[in-house]
């Protein structure tokens, strides 16, 4: 075996439990039917899916409702059968409380799948893979959800060394990933081959923290049922070991630099609840309905539960059975995730946990301090960064400087502002600098295509009116041209021309007129004759 | 003595000579301070500072115009104005607006192509008794082509806050009153 690398700063969580053996004890429960489903179209980092759906139509289990609508986007499906209530702008599962475009789907209790179309995964091509990949909504689980079939493209600069898979999860209180691995190891196993035959990478490593005994034997025994030769190393527990970059770091000793993507260091990185939707859409067609979600914190029934993608927090209270001091829902870790707006909101692709908390349990933040510089922040750090000096800048609004200080190096992570003793919740000031940061760079892109329209539309308006002055020009010239000629030559020529031609078709005419044989008045009988004089006296105005 | 003097006269002529090369050879087209304080302002080319577009007020501003003078680029952008010219920051003369952008009602929109001619970036499509529409990630909200509009038919939408551009705030934090 490989030696194991370290990656510098982290924190090691106070108890050895950190909250996750509450809600590792019960096998993965199905969650029931919700009464409503809202399901939002934006789900992945990426494009937007377009909606495939309208009101008042029937969808059944598995059918596409969005479709992806460029590459780096991913479709979003039915995950019951039922009545598409609306396409219309719902809450959604952000820290915003802001709505988005999203299908509501009332279910029909029939859970109705669509016809199916069995797969046989060796006989596809790498560009169908992906296709399906995308076409069945698959992302990445862990939490970034970022569309799978775009990081199955190895770099062409770069022979892929190693396949990581991540099934660390070194959050506090989660374990949706520990019971996957426990349960469908082998499905997972069969993702892996999928993702590794996609990219022929050297070897496969399956990094699982040593917290997670039983998850580590679970994926043990899968891989060699399938007779695969993925290697399962397990890691040591430390906060974040389950960020893409520190396990990469820890498995493989390869650092990704921050202008770079990890293909181009020959390494990709994928969740092992990725690996196994990837497996399901492969071989059985099969889209990403729903995910393993942990419910957890302050309540009577922490365990992990299948719960269908657009799910209303509301619909599965009854799952977790909060306490009654619970005051908000975190979704995602303690350490990274964000208080969800409302009650309605939705599960989504990225929602691998939802914590209730309590005041006892997540007491309300301190007042911060001010920072004494005692770089506790700094050591703490995974990625190297500083964060004192970030917070210096973003504090003060000085946005270049934290750039130069890589404030995009940082992945929010959480680890300076737990170990702060000033209690500055730094990882909120390193968010607002870089959204900052990007709606000015938004302003700026489209201040720069406004000035290069508008001098553009100066130039043709110039330019235009240059051609039509020479048009003008031209046609005047043109003119005195013509009229120059005309008198010089023979002035009566065209008009003799004309006065012949007109005596000519007159004598046409007239020789037609005359050559009408026979007059209707020659050869006229007695009678006929007497009849026409009578008619002419008629005719003849009355004296 | 006379030595040193045709030194130094040769020596003036010669660099003098260089300096006069390098003007013509290296020569600056335009006034590179009017295109940095072009560079700050936002490019809507609205016309509210009274000159025709923001490169005519930036040349403007480095004549000596005062710099409060553009709404859209807002109170940042007279900060950096002031940063960039040393100058006192003044609050804008103007009162600043959220972001708008136009919108057309295309029922009523009777083709008469008078918006398009008005619009400074190009953001309207349509032709001559054809129906008109703005392309609405490049207008720049300037509201040019509201007043020429002989049927009224266009409105000026404010841009609201959606998941896309959505901001993390500034961490407040609220003083517990101390009994």
């Amino acid at each position: 075996m490989s030696p194991l690398f370290k990656f510098k700063g982290g924190v090691k969580p106070r108890t050895p439990t950190t909250h996750k053996t509450a809600s590792a004890q019960a096998p993965i429960g199905i969650a029931p039917l919700p009464s409503i489903l809202v399901v939002p179209l934006h789900q992945s980092i990426g494009g937007h899916p377009r909606p495939l759906v309208a009101a008042g139509e029937i969808v059944k289990k598995g059918q596409r409702i969005g479709a992806a609508d460029k590459w780096v986007s991913s479709a979003v499906h039915a995950p019951t059968s039922g009545t598409v209530l609306a396409v219309e702008e719902r809450l959604a599962a952000h820290p915003s409380g802001l709505p988005t475009l999203s299908v509501v789907i009332e279910p029909d209790g029939q859970d109705e799948w669509i016809e199916l179309e069995p797969i046989d995964p060796n006989a596809l091509t790498p560009e169908r893979v992906r296709e399906i990949l995308r076409d069945s909504g698959v992302v990445g689980l862990g939490g970034a959800v970022f569309p799978s079939h775009v990081k199955t493209e190895a770099a062409r600069s770069m022979l892929m060394k190693e396949l990581v898979i991540n099934g660390a999860e070194c959050e506090p209180f989660m374990t949706c990933d520990d019971l996957l691995m426990r349960e469908r190891a082998e499905g997972i196993a069969r993702g892996v081959a999928i993702f590794r035959d996609l990219l022929q990478p050297e070897r496969v490593l399956i990094g699982i923290e040593d917290n997670k005994p039983e998850a580590i034997n679970a994926m043990r025994v899968a891989v060699k049922a399938v007779g695969e030769v993925f290697s399962v190393v397990p890691v040591p527990t430390r906060y974040p070991a389950g960020g893409a970059k520190q396990l990469i770091r820890v498995l493989t000793g390869k650092e990704i630099p921050a202008d770079r993507r990890s293909p181009e260091m020959g390494v990709q990185c994928f969740n092992v609840g990725t690996a196994y939707t990837a497996w399901r859409a492969v071989a059985f067609g099969e889209p990403v309905l729903s995910r393993i979600v942990t419910l957890t914190g302050n309540v009577e029934q922490p365990r992990n539960w299948e719960i269908l993608l657009g799910t209303p927090l509301k619909e599965i209270l009854p799952l977790m059975r909060p306490k009654a001091d619970t005051n908000r829902y975190l979704m995602g870790g303690p350490m990274m995730g964000f208080e969800l707006p409302s009650l309605e909101a939705p599960i989504v692709k990225a929602s691998n946990c939802i914590i209730a908390s309590s005041p006892a349990l997540f007491p309300p933040p301190p007042p911060e301090m001010p920072c004494i510089r005692c770089t506790s922040c700094a050591q703490a750090c995974p990625h190297e960064l500083q964060p004192f000096e970030l917070y210096w800048f973003a504090r003060s609004r000085n946005f270049g400087k934290t750039q130069e200080y890589k404030l995009f190096d940082c992945i929010e992570c959480g680890c300076c502002s737990y170990v702060c003793p000033s209690h500055i919740p730094l990882v909120q000031y390193f968010r607002y600098a870089k959204s900052e940061i990007w709606s000015r760079e938004r302003d700026k892109k489209n201040a720069d295509t406004a000035k290069a329209r508008f001098e553009f539309r100066n130039a043709r308006e110039e330019r235009d009116k240059a051609e039509k002055a020479e048009r003008l020009a031209r046609a005047v010239a043109a003119k005195a041209a013509e009229q120059k000629a005309a008198s010089a030559d023979a002035p009566t020529d065209a008009e003799a021309a004309k006065k012949a031609a007109i005596a000519a078709a007159m004598e046409r005419a007239r020789a037609q007129q005359e050559n009408v044989q026979p007059r209707n008045t020659d050869d006229l009988t007695a009678a006929q004759r007497e009849e026409i004089a009578e008619i002419d006296k008629h005719r003849a105005p009355p004296q | 003595m006379l030595s040193a003097i045709l030194i130094m006269a040769l020596g003036a002529v010669v660099l003098g000579a260089a300096l006069g090369y390098a003007a013509i050879r290296f020569r600056v087209e335009g006034n590179p301070l009017v295109e940095k304080i072009d560079a700050i302002l936002p490019q809507t080319q609205c016309g509210q500072c009274g000159y025709p577009g923001c490169k005519p007020y930036a040349e403007a501003i480095a004549e000596g115009e005062e710099i409060n003078r553009c709404p859209p680029g807002g109170q940042e952008g007279v900060t950096k104005l002031a940063d960039l010219l040393g100058r006192e920051v003044k609050p804008l003369d103007i009162e600043e607006r959220p972001k708008q952008t136009a919108c057309i009602d295309e029922q009523r929109c009777i083709g008469c192509t008078l918006c398009i001619q008005a619009c400074p970036v190009d953001a309207i499509v349509g032709a001559a008794r054809q129906m008109h529409t703005v392309v609405s990630t490049l207008c720049t909200g300037c509201e040019l082509c509201v007043t020429p509009c002989p049927v009224e038919c266009i409105r000026m939408e404010t841009i609201h806050e959606k998941i896309d551009n959505w901001k993390w705030k500034y961490p407040v934090f609220e003083m517990k009153r101390v009994a």
